[in-house]
């Protein structure tokens, strides 16, 4: 349907539009918040902290860009997968990035968090250095299920386009929920991160299991990187980096290190940034320096409503130092 | 229930024992001076040791992946840092900054916070400044300036202590609402700034009215001619620092922070008043983002805008860890980090090389810093317990 | 490391001897300073690409120093430029280092020449080694809005815009006049990211703004590229903005705005070679050029803009260059009611109330805050 037909289509009313636009933000603008805080939630959950993972996930971001688009042009044939073998990589970059982050914090005496600071400045200036050649290519997007195209209005349509990695994050979220409850891997990795002494006392290595989930979660976060750069915005820039990985970390908290609560957490926040630009094309642009704060301070406003001393501790793996 | 309590008693005990020891040892004993002697030496040796391993690493990257010679490269990070009296003055005004910022990270550490919004404090404490400065317009700059240091510090002291009551009194996680406070401020500075406060006449780069030519932050004047050009917020910078180390080390104020941080339940059994201490030191950390939001402003803009928005803030978290919360230690860890993001100028132009090198070389270096905390009680001349 | 040991400092002394002796340079020294990365695709890059026509030309030493942050940061960068590499000439591109950064450094340094881009010169006020330069490209706005006017099936139309200050303004209501010229009922969509540089928010923003019905995009942000892709994706036109992007949008791309800061610069280079422009002389301290004085450009034109486009675009874009068309003239109103520019009155380009805008016309739906 051309934008001409379908401007013929009766024009949305600004609530229904603004509500379709949130839809479509809490599909599009969440996957990146949802892989990071899934893998984030992995780390943690076996009781070590990662604040690198903003640095993991734009070395993800640039790895993806860079390989989806010099197998698009030396392979032209393979141009519809080349995006997926991008996430792939990214992937693969998250779990060195990750690796490395466990095996500084298995030395004695090393602060986790400081650790995770300096591989996000470390991750992100390697990345923006290594992608200075990939600012002017164009590498091609991953693909998306065009699921809203039953309407006539663009708005619909476009909310509904629900790309391939969202529906992953979606299969994914209850998938390691139901993992760490029932299967006998969640169940070490639970026990490293309540009781190391119990876990060593049953012939695990702690430092394993850790290095194990840290890559994990490094896997996912290098995924998350790679829909900012193949998806959406679908460009490699230095802008791209602006503390989605360190936010993401932060749901994890909010979210009270469930895969599940990590999903909805992720979906609302994603749907509070498109809230901003969505009021502003609805013709709402007065204090629009204050939509930038939405996402924010309603997170904050639900983890005041929802916390207490008593119960706040409830949910955090006993390992971790952040509690 | 009754062993329960023994062991957390017993616990308190020896973390009470633990945390009096380093007042203990000062006690003059030749011993005592030899175990303070092998300490510096092995910090030296070990940074020392850090630097050279960083610059190796450094180096390798820059003749494998960026093709460039790496002693050049090294000379000129060197000259553009501490290298000419020029390359100093920059360094140290980078580093100004990031000692207060670094204070409101590592002070709450003691308790055994995480405090990441350190960059909220430090803008809004900025804008408080400003209106300090307008409301004092009448009054000569003897009176304005300490106003508006003294506001900046209170509005930055008080949004981190607002962390900190979320956390006594709804157990919120401070390092997730610190993180959220940032943004939340940050919208609303920027409103303020752009929108409320604009100053008509700043067109192209929306500000707020100036604080006046006298109410600037200006160089110290009267220095030898080899000394390098600095300003006021250096010096307000290291005495904060100074300040809050005696405070934090050798005050009983800082001893009972350190037991919370320690272990929460043997301050509770001791009653100790936990609450007031996590207030007043989160009070303490944000006053001193606040404050450096306030120089900041005041050293070249003075008025309030986006260019305060520059992630001081957050380099000041780096700086503290790095400095291991040691708000002595970080003096020369932000004159370190100030050089070395000092040199990246002239690196960029003499080597044609992108900005982002220097973050690379930060994340080496403080990557092998981190990691050398692993080796640091493992050389032979250290002593046993001698250890923090 | 607070204190070096003795051998330490008297190594860096005698380094500092040997590097003191800078071989004086026969080449002027020019030195260029970006805000943001200077491969952005975007503002930027624009200057870059001009400091490079500087560059080809030979005769003079060019530095340059990317993301160099409107703060202190770049009155250390200045000097360390002046200082350690001898920069006679420094070109800061960004509109925050006029005042206090480059005021203050050119009090202190008054034989060296400060051009700054975008800032308002004004003689009772500014020091004599300081000039300010900026091009008229909403002339190019208001061509890229001839354009989408033709080619606009829907009537809206979808700007971009980084924050609402005057040099935004005055593109947004160009654009808009332009199209409303071919088109008169058509509207304007703006959007404020509030950031200079967020790729997010730029493609959310384009997003919206196409899912509301605009089917011809612009933008005034430092890097256009998102929304340029973004359109190409969707299906609609978009018009590119400080330098061609055409590239990434081979269908949708229309025509564009692009800088020719090379002419401005190769300009510069050879008034201060000649000595006609030196730090003692009286020269023409604000510089303004539009499409007359070959300060801005336009791209060449994508495959859908239709002949009749094309011949009004070229019907305009002469009288510009002739210097007989007028954008802003009365009567104009803004988009609250209020009459802005009197019938009868017309605003050459360099009227300097131009540059302090602070509406947007009739037309344009969005709010400045004002």
């Amino acid at each position: 349907m051309s934008p001409a037909e379908a401007s013929q289509a009766a024009a949305l009313s600004p609530v229904v539009a603004v509500f379709f636009a949130l839809v479509g933000g809490a599909i599009s603008l969440s996957t990146p918040y949802l892989f990071v805080s899934l893998g984030e939630c992995l780390t943690e959950r076996s009781g070590r902290v990662n604040l690198g993972l903003e640095g993991t996930m734009i070395l993800g971001a640039v790895a993806a860009y860079a390989a989806a688009y010099q197998i698009a042009t030396t392979y032209p044939g393979a141009t519809w997968v080349a995006p997926w073998i991008g996430v792939l990589l990214a992937g693969c970059v998250g779990v060195v990035m990750g690796g490395l982050h466990a095996w500084l914090c298995a030395k004695e005496r090393v602060n986790h968090i400081a650790v995770g600071i300096a591989l996000m400045i470390f991750g992100v200036g390697l990345a923006i250095y290594l992608g200075k050649p990939y600012i002017q290519p164009k590498a091609p997007h991953l693909q998306a299920l065009p699921l809203g195209d039953w309407s006539a209005h663009a708005a619909i349509r476009s909310a509904l386009k629900i790309n391939g990695l969202f529906l992953l994050g979606l299969v994914l979220a209850p998938t390691l929920a139901w993992g760490l409850a029932n299967t006998r891997v969640g169940m070490i990795l639970r026990m490293a991160g309540e009781s190391a002494d119990a876990a060593r006392a049953l012939g695990y290595s702690v430092n394993r299991v850790r290095l194990l989930a840290t890559c994990a979660g490094g896997f996912l976060a290098g995924v998350g990187g790679s829909f900012l750069s193949l998806y959406n915005p679908g460009i490699w820039a230095e802008g791209l980096s602006r503390g989605q990985g360190l936010m993401a970390v932060a749901l994890v908290i909010f979210a009270r290190w469930n895969p599940l609560t990590c999903l909805f957490a992720s979906l609302m926040f994603g749907a509070a940034e498109a809230l901003g630009p969505a009021l502003q094309a609805a013709g709402f642009s007065r204090g629009y320096q204050l939509y930038a704060a939405v996402p924010a301070a309603m997170t904050l406003a639900i983890m005041i409503a929802t916390c207490s001393t008593k119960r706040t501790l409830a949910g955090a793996p006993a390992e971790l130092s952040v509690s | 229930m009754t062993s329960h309590s023994t062991t957390v008693a017993a616990q308190s005990a020896a973390t009470l024992r633990s945390a009096a020891a380093p007042a203990d040892r000062s006690s003059s004993s030749p011993a005592a001076a030899r175990a303070a002697l092998a300490s510096i030496a092995n910090g030296v040796v070990v940074q020392g040791g850090v630097l050279l391993a960083a610059l190796v690493v450094f180096g390798v990257f820059l003749w494998l992946i960026a093709g460039k010679n790496p002693f050049a490269v090294y000379a000129d990070m060197w000259k553009g840092s501490y290298g000419t009296r020029f390359s100093q003055s920059a360094s140290l005004a980078k580093a100004a900054p990031l000692m207060l910022t670094a204070l409101c990270t590592a002070l709450p550490a003691r308790l055994g916070m995480v405090v990441i919004g350190n960059e909220g404090a430090l803008l809004l404490g900025g804008l408080a400044g400003v209106m300090a400065a307008q409301a004092f317009g009448a009054a000569p700059a003897g009176i304005a300036i300490p106003a508006m240091l003294l506001a900046g510090g209170l509005v930055g002291g008080l949004w981190i202590a607002l962390a900190g009551a979320l956390r006594q009194f709804r157990g919120v996680n401070e390092t997730i609402s610190t993180l959220l406070l940032y943004y939340v401020g940050l919208a609303l500075f920027t409103f303020v700034v752009e929108d409320v406060l604009r100053d008509p006449s700043s067109l192209n780069k929306p500000s707020t009215v100036g604080i006046g030519e006298a109410n600037m932050i200006g160089a110290i004047g009267g220095l030898p001619a080899w000394m390098p050009e600095m300003h006021w917020g250096l010096v307000v910078g290291v005495v904060f620092c100074v300040a809050t180390w005696l405070l934090m080390d050798h005050g009983t104020f800082g001893f009972a922070a350190r037991v919370v941080g320690g272990n929460v339940k043997a301050a509770r059994l001791q009653g100790l008043p936990i609450t007031r201490l996590v207030l007043l030191t989160c009070l303490l950390a944000g006053s001193a983002a606040g404050v450096a939001g306030v120089i900041e402003m005041a050293v070249a803009e003075g008025k309030a805008n986006a260019s305060l928005n520059a992630g001081l803030g957050f380099a000041g978290i780096l700086v503290a860890f790095v400095a291991r919360q040691n708000p002595l230690a970080v003096i020369p860890v932000a004159l370190l980090f100030g050089g070395i993001t000092a040199s990246g100028g002239l690196v960029q132009r003499r080597h044609e090389l992108p900005d982002a090198t220097v973050d690379v070389f930060t994340g080496i270096l403080f990557i092998l810093v981190l990691a050398s905390e692993a080796f640091a009680g493992r050389l032979p001349w250290r002593r046993e317990g001698a250890a923090r | 490391m607070t204190g070096l040991p003795l051998t330490v400092r008297m190594l860096a002394a005698s380094a500092l001897v040997v590097l003191a002796v800078v071989p004086a340079a026969a080449d002027t020294t020019i030195g260029f300073i970006y805000v943001g990365p200077k491969d952005d695709y975007g503002y930027n890059q624009a200057h870059h690409e001009g400091a490079e026509v500087v560059k080809a030309a030979g005769g003079v030493k060019v530095l340059e120093e990317e993301k160099v942050p409107e703060t202190l940061d770049v009155q250390k960068t200045m000097e360390s430029m002046i200082e350690l590499d001898g920069a006679t000439v420094l070109f800061p591109t960004s509109f925050g280092y006029f005042d206090p950064h480059i005021l203050a450094m050119a009090k202190k340094y008054p034989e060296v020449l400060f051009l700054h881009c975008g800032g308002m010169y004004d003689a009772a006020k500014h020091p004599k080694n300081v000039g300010s330069y900026f091009g008229y490209i909403d002339e190019g706005q208001f061509l890229n809005g001839i354009a989408a006017g033709y080619a606009t099936k829907t009537g809206k139309l979808g700007f971009v815009a980084a924050k609402p200050i005057p040099q935004v303004l005055r593109n947004v209501n160009a654009f808009t006049l332009g199209a409303q010229l071919v088109n008169p009922k058509v509207t304007t969509t703006v959007i404020f990211t509030g950031d200079w540089a967020d790729p997010v928010k730029e493609a959310e923003a384009s997003k919206q703004l196409i899912d509301g019905g605009a089917d011809v995009l612009t933008a005034h942000v430092d890097s256009p590229k998102v929304i340029v892709q973004t359109a190409q994706e969707r299906g609609v036109h978009v018009c590119g903005y400080h330098t061609n992007q055409s590239a990434l949008a081979p269908k949708a791309y229309l025509t564009g705005a692009e800088w020719n800061w090379g002419t401005v610069y190769k300009a510069y280079a050879d008034k201060i070679a000649s000595g006609e422009i030196a730090p003692g002389k009286d020269w023409g301290h604000l510089v303004r050029g539009g499409m007359k004085d070959g300060f801005v450009k336009m791209s060449p034109y994508g495959p859908d803009v239709s002949a009749e486009a094309k011949s009004k675009i070229e019907e305009v874009k002469a009288q510009m260059t002739a210097g007989t068309f007028a954008i802003f003239k009365g009567p104009l109103s803004d988009n609250k009611g209020k009459e802005v520019i009197p019938a009868g009155t017309t605003l050459a380009q360099t009227d300097p109330v131009l540059e302090q805008m602070a509406y947007l016309v009739a037309g344009v739906v969005g709010d400045t805050g004002r």
